[in-house]
Order: C-alpha cells, then structure tokens, then sequence
C-alpha cells in the first residue's frame, strides 16, 4: 500500500543566558562535573526557585519569531516523574499556559513552500547528565550524575504534525535554527546538545485523513540522524503494516551505528506526569505593550531577509535561500556587498570558494581567516580587472593562508592581469609558430581549434593573461 | 469504597512507595475514610469559580541575569550518600528517562 | 535569679544595662534545659558550643560599651524544618538524619545576623505533618503544663520550649496551625504572619502556598520584636512580599477603642468544647468591654476548609517530597536498581503519616482523579478566600477559638487521621486564605491546662492583631 507519513518535531533548544533558569549558576558548557551547582539546582530541602528575567524574554522573542501568539497569563507547572537525573524529581516546566502557541513557519523543500503549524513554546529546565560506568546504561552497575546541567533554560517548541517526509522535517528544523541564531536566543550548537528533537512519526494510506499510531524518537542531535532516522522509521512502519501489523504506540532510540531505531520499553506504566501549578514561582504577566516591544525589537528574520536580497540584489531564490539561512552568513554577504563587491560576485564566492574552504577547516563564518572586508577587496579587484576571475582562485587561496590585503598578495606573488596588447602578442606569435597544426585546422575551418591555442597563450602567461584580450588578439591575427 | 486495591498499587508506584501486604487493609481503610470525608466538597457548584493557586495575587517576581558563586563541590557533594570522583553516584539505572 | 522564664524585652534590659551577662543568660537556659529536657524533650539537637561562643560575642559588644539589639544574646530555638548551615536539620525525619544543610534559611540568617543565640533544633511532627509531635520520626514531645498531654504540633518543640522555659522564643512554621495550635495547646503565644511576610527560603517545604514561618513567644510584646527581626522581602523566595515592614513594635498600644471583631458564628458549632466556647465568649466580652465592637458574622464555607486543606496540602507535599529519593543527600536503603533504591530509601525512611499524605496527594493529582479533587480543591479555595474578604468590608479583626479543645493525651488521636486532621478546623481556613493570624493565651480549663483565642487579621495588617493582643494582655 501507499502511505503518507505523519511527522511532528519537539524541539529542545537551549538558551543562552548566564544563568540558569531558576538559579544564579553559569551555564557554562563543558565546565568540570558538579562545579556549577548550588542548594537551588541541586534541589536541597527548603530552596525556592527565582525566574531568570531573560529566559522569559527569549521565549517570547522566540514565540514572536514564530509568529506565535503571547498568552498574557502564562505560568510554570510541575512535570512530575522519577529520574536520578532529576534532583527534585520534577521537571519545573509549563503546561497548560505555555508562554507561546499557535504560530507558523514556511518552509522550501524541493522549489515547493509550505507551513508548519507551532502548537505551542514553553519554557523548561534541562535536567542533568548521567554517566554510566558500562558502555550502556543496561550493562552499567552504577551510574554517576553531574548536575551542571540541571537547570539551564530550555524552550520546547512544539509543532503540528505537519510534515510528510524527512526532507521536510529537516528544513523545519533548519528553519528554526535559522530563527533562533537570528534572534540571537540560543547558541544552536547540536553538537553540544543546545539543540535536539523528539521526532513523532505516524502512517496513514495515502488519501486518509486519520491519524496512524505513532512512535517517538527522542534527543536527536544531528540533521543527518534526523532524516536517517525519520527514513528508517517510515520504512519500518509500512513493513509491520503490509505484513497485516499493528504499530505500537513507544519511544524508540535511534542507533546511529547500526542505522536502526529500536524500542526502548513497552510503557507498562505509561508516566502519569500529575501536573501541577508551581507555587513557589509567580505567574508571569504580559502587556500589549510589553509584546509591541518585543516585537520591534526582533531583528530581520530570514523569510524578510531573503526576500530583500531577491528583491534588492536579483538574487535567485535558491541563493538567497541559502545565504539567509544563517544569520552570520547573512551579515557576512551584507558586509561583502556594504564593502564594494557585486552582490552577485558576493554570493557566488561565499557559496563556492568561501564555504568549501571553511568545511575543509571545519571553521564557522564567523571564524573565517579571510573577513568580509578583505573578500570585497579581491572581488574589486576583478571587477576591475586587475586579476581574472580564474587568477582570483589562487589569490583567495593565498589569502586565506596569509593576512594580507589581497592587493598585497596580487603583487607580492605577481598575479596582475596582463592587459598590454604587446605582451600578449609576444606571447601569441610564438605560440603560432610552435603550433602549425591547429593553426592549419583553425584556418581551415575547425574554430574549435581556437580553444587549444587560447590555453597555450594563458600556459605560457601563467595564466596572467586577460583571456578576453587573448581570444580578441588571437582571432585577429588567426584571421589576417 | 472510593479507592480499589489497584488504586493503591497505581498511586503508590507513582509515589515510589510500597505498601507491605500486612498494611493494605488499614491504608484502603484510612484513605478511604478521608476520601469519603473530602467528598463534601462535590456537594458545592464551583462551575463559575476559578482556582486559586497561590495564597495571595502575585506577579512577575524576576530575577537578573547575573551569575552568582556556586557552590564549592566538596560542600555539593557533603551530604551524597555515595560518590565518585566529583560525581554522585547511583546504583544502575534501567530506563531511560 | 531565675532567667530562664523571663521575656525577650525584660532580658534585653538587664543585658543591656549589664545586670547579667549573655554568658550568665546561656548557661541559666542550658540547666534549665538540663533539668527539664529528660521530661519534655522540645529538641532534636542541641548546640551549646555555638550558643557560648555567641554569647561571649555578645558580652564582649556590651562590655564595649555598644548597643545591642532587641534579640541579641536572647536564647533562641529553631524548628528542625528550617535549615541552618552547619547545623543538622531533619524534619524529625529519618531519611534527613544526617541531613547537614550548606546554607541558611532566611529567616535564620537573619536571627542570626542579630547575635540571637541559638540554643538549638526543634522537635516536630515528620515533615510538619500532624498536630501532636507524636508524627516526630525520633519521639514525642511532652506538653509542660502536662506531661501525659500533647503539646500540640507540628511546631510542638518550639512551643513546648517556650512554656517550659527552654528558650525565650523560638521559630515555629505554620502550615494549616502548626504555629497557633501548639501555642494554644502549651499558653504561649504564636504568630502566623500574612503569606510572603517572612521568607519561606530555607523552610523545608510542606506545602507551598500555605507554609508560613512564625514566633512563638511568652507575650505578645516579644511577638513584636521577633516579627521585627524576620519579615521582609527576600530576592531568594518570589513569593516574599515587598510590601513595606512596619516596625511592629509601634502596635504595641493598648487601645481597641472602636475596633470592630467579628464572631463567625461556624466556629461555635459541632465539635466545640463547651470549656472553650466559654473562654471564647469572655474574651469577647472582655474586648467588648475595652471598646471593641463585637459583630456576629458568617464565614459560610467553615465547613468546608478541612476537606480543601487536605486536597491541597498533601497534593503540594506529594510533589515537595519527591527529592527524597536517596540519591544526592540524606538516608539510601540500598536495591538492586536505581528504582528499588528510591522505593526502598522512601519506604523505609518515611513515617506513616507522611506516606498517608503522599499518597492522597498523588491520588488527587493522578490522571483521572484531577479534576475531582485537587482542581475542585483550587475551586473551593476561592470560596473560603472570598468569605474572609467579604467579612474584612464590615469588621478589622475576626476572633476565634485557635483549637476546638485543649491539649489532648498523647496517644489519644493516633489511630484515627481523620479525627486528628478535624482538630485543624479553626486554624487552617487562615492558611488557605494567606491571613495573618495569632493565637493568645486566655486562661486554663478545669484541669488546669491552657486555652487560647485567635485573632485573624486582613492581609498584612499584623499591626491590627498585634494592637488588640496586646491591649487583651495588659489588660489581665
């Protein structure tokens, strides 16, 4: 049979304030076990948690971002479950008034775009870590808890099952981690976990409108895992159904080795979160004026950031797309284009030799050896033709290796453009006389043979030559 | 009898308790007698009232986002019943969370 | 000259004009202490070594010539429930045995900050739950006036010690009476001040929207002083209220000149000893005589407090208590996994009483059961909150009994809960609505044994309460 998938995201993203949500502790990652803690994040008898100012402000940034809309009267609740990771043995979090819900985001995959629904954001704390003394939790003896952790702000972003393919759940979440750089919210660093899914997926036959049973995957961190996984599960699914199966409603674990998802646990007891309101903290208010407020302090999102580089520079919309889909990207081709460089020109470099070179480094925008002044420079200089575009490769390469201004390096290494029309027909008589066949062939009719020579001339020039001139000066005498 | 014996099991699972088999009839006994007794409240139309959570109107208590001392780690770890290396330390852990 | 039984503010005199030492003061309270504690048993810990040190602290300010505040060198105590550093701290519960906090609540700090000196930690009901001490995961405690009795609870040690001259005062915490009961049970007095007056940071919690920290004193004017030294905002506890503090001294005026008390009638119906009723009465003709206006008045949801305080209150505990799984502090019972540990270490370690509450509380929060108890609970809450607002329009003061009977035989309540938890009738509707409320001694039954009216004030107008307390004191 044909299905249709039902996919749904729960997004995890870490925030990045100073402190934890409801204590003064540095959230700082990677700090030594246990070193971050005091009596409030480790839950000690008698401690009252305190509203960290700016946890509440993000998440509202965030649900603005979203085009969610503010619940005036929000406040925190008791998720109550049993976990070492867990001091108090609840997660503080929200429940029935989370500080944002029904928002959208408009996604592109394959040329097409289409909305996901928000169903809701509400703030969290993140629990802490265990580390097992086996390779696994089951074959560990013992485990041992940092609570580092414990505490630092999350917001869980909630969306519709609004996706139908991994492609599509991948560019949600892609789309959210765009939102939530540009908003300047969260570090978005998957690797170091301030930003993972729990991924739901359902089949349905293709034209139902019913929902199938779905199984959740949780804490993925990776946008490869995140289709691979998602991929599998849709496979999985559909084989149990064709073979006459029912899907049973579970948590899976997505086993990144073996390319598999496996069922953690039938729930015998399904978790019975018994929320509740947390007395201990007050409800957060929130004006009209306050949410105005927020919202104009929200900087250009990448929707409007895109359509201003197609509408302002002729951008395509796949580079545009691309180019916003970063914040620092976005205000690394702003700088680019701000320091004199062809729009164009800009894209081009930052998508091609620019963004392969930083992989090959495993570096980030922000860290790239060759700033934005400086590409604008070297794009000048082709524009104005002081170096050929193919020369501007090797004066790239040497810039990223070197600080110098690429002025520097073009004179340093001799890489100026040869445009003295004596010169380069120095260098065309001698490549017509050392060449008599394609010559013959040239005259002969066989334009291709054009080609060949061209490349004589720019060999011997070390590739110096204007290429433009030479076709010109070659044709000419070719031809006389 | 407004609470079963699966009741019992159900809420004290959740509760991470165990009720010896020689104490469940007088624990269905006593709950039951305060269940009952708390049943007079089903007596009140509260249809048009909203709940109250906290014993006088609050709102909108925050704190700044300015780090504070931590604790010093022996202090964190001074009263764990078991612990490792900076950690605490906990016999094995079945499920995942 | 004996020290031991004397107030705050008369002991503040003679410190201060040099007639006795802090030194002298301490060690007068410790044999005392020793004397009487074999019989009475108020403390869990006691903390001699530090109470000499802060005294010498003290005498050495005094010898200085400086002045000293109104609890500096006062020996004090604390309810095992609210945490001291370096001092351990139980609950007088088994799993906190060995429970040494990091840090100091509040309230603590800020006795401490005053020189008070800490004579130690406080007998109670496990956790605050009960209203006898006979809950105490270590023992009971005895009433002074007699030691076959109850002292009350679940701040028994802290009232037990006042009245049998263990300390001049001390901290108690009130939950649905724990302050007001045991105060009324031993004749001394207690004070339950407006939620958010005294910060709750540090107060092993019971029940959130309802605990509150208090004194129990020897007369109301040390009330005032104790209050002076312990309200006010707190940035670690959200719910603190940042409403002005008053110096409460200043209410210590006896005037109750046009002072209109309200009787409601609901708490002179079933249940009510007939000795206490009549104590009741004459108080309020005493007030009358003195001024007040007595006006009959009607708090029509009484009936039903009982019933929404023992939704709320073990639903909030329930989850309060869930950190006691023996994995980061306080006692492990060792199993085969994390699970059985958690389940044995609570099994264990919990007392009865405090299991029972757990499991209403999780059965009123459980899916299914929600709405029917703990939301209906939220509800009824409203109701009981309105009555009060209603009946602030027409009177400042609303006088009670604080218990429907005095002090009860130790033993006499323990298998039946439910009877125990209908002692509360009087006290608990305070807590629900967040009020501020004292209870004050008015004479003996004919077995000799204390009484007690209670005085419920508005929302932070101690002032009110502690003016006519004090104007029914000196007017003995």
């Amino acid at each position: 049979m044909n299905y249709e998938a039902v996919i749904g995201l729960e997004i995890h993203s870490e925030l990045k304030t100073a402190t934890k949500i409801f204590c003064g502790c540095a959230t700082t990652f990677g700090a030594e076990q246990n070193t971050h803690v005091c009596p409030v994040c480790l839950g000690l008898p008698g401690v009252l948690p305190t509203i960290n100012k700016k946890v509440v402000e993000f998440a509202i940034k965030a649900g603005l971002a979203t085009n969610c809309k503010i619940n005036k009267y929000s406040k925190f609740d008791r998720k109550n479950y049993y976990y070492p990771d867990l001091p108090k043995n609840w997660q503080t979090s929200q429940y029935d008034l989370p500080i944002a819900y029904a928002g959208h985001v408009e996604i592109d995959v394959d040329g097409v775009r289409k909305t996901v629904r928000l169903t809701r954001i509400h703030m969290e704390e993140d629990a802490g870590k265990l580390v097992h003394s086996g390779t696994t939790i089951k074959d560990s003896a013992s485990s041992n808890v940092d609570y580092n952790r414990t505490g630092v702000p999350l917001i869980e972003i909630v969306s519709e099952p609004d996706m139908h393919s991994a492609a599509e759940a991948r560019a949600y979440m892609e789309k959210i981690k765009s939102i939530l750089e540009y908003i300047d919210v969260s570090n978005c660093r998957m690797e170091e976990g301030n930003l993972r899914a729990d991924i739901n997926v359902s089949l349905r036959p293709v034209g139902s409108n019913k929902l199938g049973t779905r199984t959740e995957m949780k804490n993925i961190n990776s946008f490869k895992a995140l289709e691979d996984a998602i991929n599998y599960e849709i496979e999985r699914q559909a084989e149990v159904l064709d073979d006459g199966g029912t899907i049973i409603q579970e948590t899976r674990t997505w086993n990144p080795e073996k390319g598999i998802t496996q069922s953690m646990r039938s729930k015998e007891d399904a978790h019975d979160y018994r929320y509740m309101p947390e007395p201990d903290l007050p409800p957060i208010v929130t004006t009209d004026e306050e949410i105005e407020a927020f919202r104009k302090s929200l900087p250009e999102l990448p929707d409007a950031r895109r359509a201003r580089l197609i509408e302002s520079f002729g951008l395509s919309e796949y580079d545009a797309g691309i180019i916003t889909s970063s914040r620092a990207m976005a205000e690394y081709f702003d700088a680019v284009v701000a320091g004199g460089a062809d729009a164009k020109a800009a894209a081009n470099w930052i998508m091609g030799d620019l963004s392969k070179n930083l992989n090959a480094d495993n570096l980030t925008i922000e860290n790239s050896p060759v700033d934005a002044k400086r590409l604008a420079e070297m794009i000048q200089l082709i524009a104005k033709g002081t170096i050929s575009g193919k020369i501007a490769k090797t004066v790239f390469a040497e810039m990223w290796k070197s600080p110098a201004p690429p002025t520097q390096i073009v004179k340093d290494k001799g890489l100026v453009q040869i445009t003295d029309t004596g010169a380069i027909e120095g260098v065309i008589d001698e490549v017509i006389a050392k060449n008599p066949k394609a010559v013959e062939e040239y005259r002969g009719g066989k334009k291709k043979a054009l080609g060949a020579l061209v490349g004589q001339v720019m060999k011997l020039t070390k590739g110096k030559a204007n290429p433009q001139l030479v076709n010109q000066l070659l044709a000419k005498k070719l031809e006389a | 009898m407004k609470i079963s014996e699966q009741d019992i099991k159900t809420v004290a699972s959740l509760s991470r308790l165990r009720i010896p088999e020689e104490e469940k009839d007088d624990v269905l006994f006593q709950l039951n007698k305060i269940l009952t007794y708390v049943e007079n409240l089903q007596t009140l139309d509260t249809s048009n009232i909203e709940p109250t959570t906290y014993a006088l109107p609050m709102q909108n208590v925050f704190r700044a986002d300015e780090v504070k001392p931590s604790l010093d780690r022996e202090l964190a770890l001074s009263n764990a019943p078991l612990k490792e290396d900076g950690y605490f330390k906990v016999p094995r852990v079945l499920e995942q969370a | 000259m004996a020290l031991y039984n004397k107030t705050a503010h008369e002991l503040h005199d003679l410190l201060q004009t040099k007639k006795i030492s802090a030194a002298e003061l301490t060690a007068d309270i410790f044999s005392r202490i020793d004397e009487v504690e074999d019989k009475i048993g108020a403390y869990l810990t006691l903390t001699r070594d530090k109470a000499t040190d802060t005294a010498k602290l003290v005498d050495e300010k005094i010898s200085r010539g400086e002045k000293i505040a109104p609890l500096e060198g006062i020996p004090c105590a604390i309810k095992d429930n609210i945490c001291t550093k370096g001092i351990r701290t139980t609950c007088a519960s088994k799993i906190l045995e060995n429970f040494i906090p990091p840090y100091d609540a509040t309230a603590y700090a800020k006795l401490a900050a005053q020189n008070s000196i800490i004579v130690g930690k406080l007998n109670l009901d496990e956790f605050a739950m009960g209203g006898s001490t006979e809950n105490s995961g270590f023992h009971t405690t005895h009433n002074p006036h007699d030691l076959e009795r109850v002292p009350g609870g679940s701040s028994g040690g802290s009232a037990a010690a006042v009245a049998g001259g263990e300390a001049v005062f001390t901290l108690g915490s009130d939950t649905g009476g724990s302050i007001r009961q045991p105060a009324s049970f031993c004749g001394v007095v207690g004070f339950k001040p407006t939620y958010g007056r005294v910060s709750r940071y540090g107060l092993v919690a019971f029940a959130s929207s309802l605990d509150q920290i208090g004194p129990l004193t020897r007369d109301v004017t040390d009330c005032a002083l104790v209050l002076n030294a312990i309200c006010g905002l707190d940035e670690m506890d959200s719910t603190s209220t940042a409403a002005p503090v008053p110096d409460f001294t200043k209410s210590l005026v006896a005037d109750v000149k046009g002072l209109k008390i309200g009787l409601p009638k609901e708490y002179f119906v079933k249940g009510i000893d007939a000795e206490v009723e009549t104590a009741i009465r004459n108080v309020a003709k005493k007030f009358e005589s003195l001024g007040a206006e007595i006006i009959e008045l009607s708090l029509p949801h009484t009936d039903y407090a009982i019933s929404t305080y023992y939704l709320i209150a073990p639903a909030e505990a329930a989850t309060n208590l869930e950190r006691y799984d023996g994995v980061s502090y306080g006692a492990r019972v060792d199993g085969a996994d994390v699970v059985e540990m958690m389940t044995n270490t609570r099994t264990e370690k919990f007392g009865a009483e405090v299991k029972r509450r757990i499991m209403i509380g999780n059965y009123a929060l459980s899916a299914g059961y929600y709405d029917a108890y703990y939301l209906k609970a939220l509800k009824v809450r409203t109701l009981i909150q309105k009555d009060f607002t209603d009946a602030f329009k027409n009177v400042d003061l609303i006088l009670t009994p604080t218990t429907p009977n005095a002090a009860f035989k130790i033993g006499e309540m323990t298998s039946d809960p439910l009877k125990m938890y209908l002692q509360d009738i009087c006290t608990v509707p305070v807590n629900l609505a967040g009020l501020p409320g004292i209870s004050v001694p008015c004479g003996v039954n004919k077995n000799k044994l204390p009484l007690a009216f209670q005085l419920i004030g508005k929302a932070l107008d101690e002032e009110t309460i502690i003016k006519a307390a004090f104007t029914y004191e000196q007017a003995l």
